[in-house]
């Protein structure tokens, strides 16, 4: 699109101010446009770079410089058999931490968005707490604990920790969303005949369920990357953090960037599903 | 269609032989308080109501008035805190909503958003485990009767205001309820939509047969639609009748000023003849209320007048008509009609409405002094 062609004399004066504002839109939409990409660039050069140094040819332990390209360590991608463990404790770890933590979160969600209970301010404020403290003081904290009631850290104290830190988010979204609802709907349901538990279920849980998925996704993705938490927590344990952060002194296997990548992929499946879905419901 | 109308006269017999005339609805003494900052509050304060079966009975008053509160007591939200609630002569005052035999229209619809137009008209059929042939011609019919056939697909948020509305009247009237309760239901559609929605409701009214109890802050919308008014303020009810003896005989100063424009006169009453009362204002002003209209001799009494009963003239009129004085402040062309504010003698202000019968100029400029009439059978002394 250029400027227009040819205006007629008449309509000469009034265009020139209408082009000078179109010229400074068009700028100015160069500069959205270039800025947008860049930080796109920015956001994904890190994981383009690891996609990428998956299908490098090494010949030594380190992966840092381009050899070639290679499809060989997609089919050794069980080479290491601690990874694999450790990529398997974080799936269930994180699945089992999600769960626990989504189901605490929403009852805590439902019941801080909904009722007026003694206790309700101190409760939101452990709950600020718990999201606000840094990494490093909960780690602590827990392995203090632990230690002073004497649970041997190992697999179960990480779920609990797990549960413990994504517990919060998962209540905050699910309460943001019970805060939003009409009450009245609710009691329409039981006006037309439904009990409490089939109103719960039939009206009031369809309702909040973005609340419930989008908590839930945030508690498995904050479960399976944690790292400093997880260290004090995990006694004798292996988490695929854990395993790569032990890793990076000697090197680490392209495998590692291969199952960073799969987790990637899934992550996105995931939320583009949730996109998808969720305009649909709501 | 045909179901409804098995039901109706199945309740019809029903009401027939054995609880013949027992009211569809009926508060005894209700008493709602509610604990606020630490002191109680009474929303309603003794309201004794007997709604009949078919009838169409609105709550009229202001905002807090204990209007809502009161129809939520009937729904089963809200407990009583004295008196009782019957519903066919039942006592269900401690029965819950759920196993109410009565459904509610929402201010908000209250649709359920997860759920499609049918999926919403189905749902308390489903609680009632109806099966599923008659569920289906059940819904089908009643979407016809709000005409919302064809779009049964549609979610609620996908849907107009008045589609929405039309969809929560079916969704509560499928159940076939023993009384319909429907909170200021029209309170969110523009005035043209209000207006085909009033006479909607009042055809559905009639082709279903329910009871249906109105609860809303609008005058025009009681007035127009309900078989029975019962004006409510502060919790309690200050009158109740049908339309025309409300607003011809409002029985309180505060239902005279709530429904339309009334003017009032406050005067000594003398006795005039064997029929009339006169109340006396100042020089050459004469009040004539009829005896029996709860004007004593003596005393000090409230008048109270319509607007569009009075006459304004120039000429001093005749005798046997109310007489008063006065100064027009303001005249305003309303198109159909003329308001007139007109300063009596006496110090209170009166508005007038004329007919715009003819197109000639108006009978008074502001500033004018003026003579307003008006017959003795339209004014009437109204205890406070």
């Amino acid at each position: 699109m250029s400027g227009p062609v040819s205006p007629a004399p008449a309509t000469r004066a009034p265009a020139a101010p209408a082009r000078a504002r179109r010229g400074r839109t068009r700028w100015g939409g160069r500069l959205l446009f270039g800025y947008t990409w860049l930080v796109l660039l920015w956001l994904f050069a890190p994981i383009a770079v690891m996609i990428v140094f998956g299908f490098n040819d090494i010949k030594s332990k380190s992966n840092v410089s381009w050899q070639g390209f290679t499809l060989k360590w997609w089919g050794r991608l069980g080479d290491y058999p601690e990874l694999t463990t450790a990529l398997w404790n974080s799936i269930t770890i994180a699945l089992l931490a999600t769960l626990v933590a989504t189901v605490l979160g929403t009852l805590m969600g439902i019941a801080l968005g909904r009722y007026r209970f003694g206790g309700q301010g101190a409760t939101n404020l452990v709950m600020f707490a718990a999201i606000s403290s840094p990494e490093l003081v909960m780690g602590t904290s827990l392995l203090s604990l632990f230690i002073s009631v004497g649970v041997q850290t190992g697999y179960w104290t990480v779920v609990i920790a797990h549960v413990l830190f994504s517990v919060s988010f998962v209540a905050v979204t699910v309460r943001a969303r019970v805060v939003g609802l009409d009450g009245s709907v609710e009691e329409a349901a039981r006006d037309l005949g439904a009990s409490t538990w089939v109103t719960f279920w039939r009206v009031t849980f369809p309702m909040i369920l973005p609340g419930v998925i989008s908590g839930a996704l945030l508690a498995f993705a904050l479960s399976i990357d944690d790292f400093v938490i997880t260290q004090f927590t995990s006694g004798t344990t292996t988490t695929f953090p854990l395993w790569i952060y032990g890793a990076v002194r000697i090197g680490v296997p392209p495998q590692v960037n291969i199952l960073g990548t799969l987790i990637f992929a899934v992550g996105v499946a995931i939320a583009v599903i949730n996109t998808v879905t969720s305009r649909r419901r709501t | 269609m045909t179901e409804i109308q098995a039901g109706k006269e199945e309740a019809a017999a029903a009401a027939a032989s054995d609880i013949s005339s027992v009211p569809a609805i009926e508060l005894d003494e209700v008493v709602k308080e509610y604990q606020a900052h630490g002191e109680v509050v009474q929303a309603v304060k003794g309201v004794s109501l007997s709604i009949a079966e078919g009838e169409f009975f609105s709550m009229l008053g202001p905002s807090g008035c204990g209007k809502t509160t009161t129809m939520r007591m009937i729904a089963g939200f809200e407990d009583p805190t004295r008196g009782s609630v019957r519903l066919h002569g039942r006592d269900v005052t401690d029965v819950p909503p759920n196993k109410r035999d009565v459904n509610m229209v929402f201010q908000s619809y209250a649709l359920f958003p997860h759920m499609n137009v049918w999926e919403n008209v189905a749902f308390g059929l489903r609680r009632k485990r109806v099966p599923g042939a008659e569920l289906r011609r059940r819904v089908g019919e009643m979407l016809e009767i709000v005409d919302l056939t064809g779009r049964e697909k549609r979610r609620p948020r996908e849907m107009s205001g008045g589609q929405q509305q039309r969809v929560a009247l079916a969704r509560a009237l499928v159940n076939q309820p023993r009384a319909l309760l429907l909170d200021e239901p029209l309170g969110a559609l523009d005035l043209k939509l209000r207006q085909a929605m009033q006479i909607e409701l009042k055809r559905i009214q009639r082709e279903v047969g329910i009871t249906f109890v109105y609860v809303t802050h609008d005058q025009n919308e009681a007035l127009t639609m309900s078989d029975r008014i019962a004006v409510m303020n502060d919790g309690l009810v200050e009158q109740l009748a049908g339309p025309r003896e409300i607003y011809e005989r409002p029985a309180t100063k505060f239902v005279a000023g709530f429904i339309g424009t009334s003017n009032l006169l406050t005067g000594t009453a003398e006795r005039f003849d064997a029929s009339t009362v006169v109340v006396r204002l100042g020089e050459g002003d004469r009040v004539l209320v009829p005896v029996g209209e709860g004007a004593r001799t003596g005393g000090q009494v409230e008048v109270t007048v319509r607007p569009e009963k009075i006459r304004i003239s120039r000429e001093e009129p005749a005798a046997g008509v109310s007489a008063v004085r006065g100064t027009v402040a303001e005249v305003v062309y309303l198109g159909t009609y003329n308001s007139y504010a007109v300063n009596l003698a006496g110090g209170a202000e009166f508005t007038v409405f004329e007919q715009n019968a003819n197109d000639s100029s108006i009978t008074a400029e502001r500033g004018d002094p003026v003579w307003l009439s008006w017959q003795p059978h339209h004014s009437f002394a109204i205890g406070s």
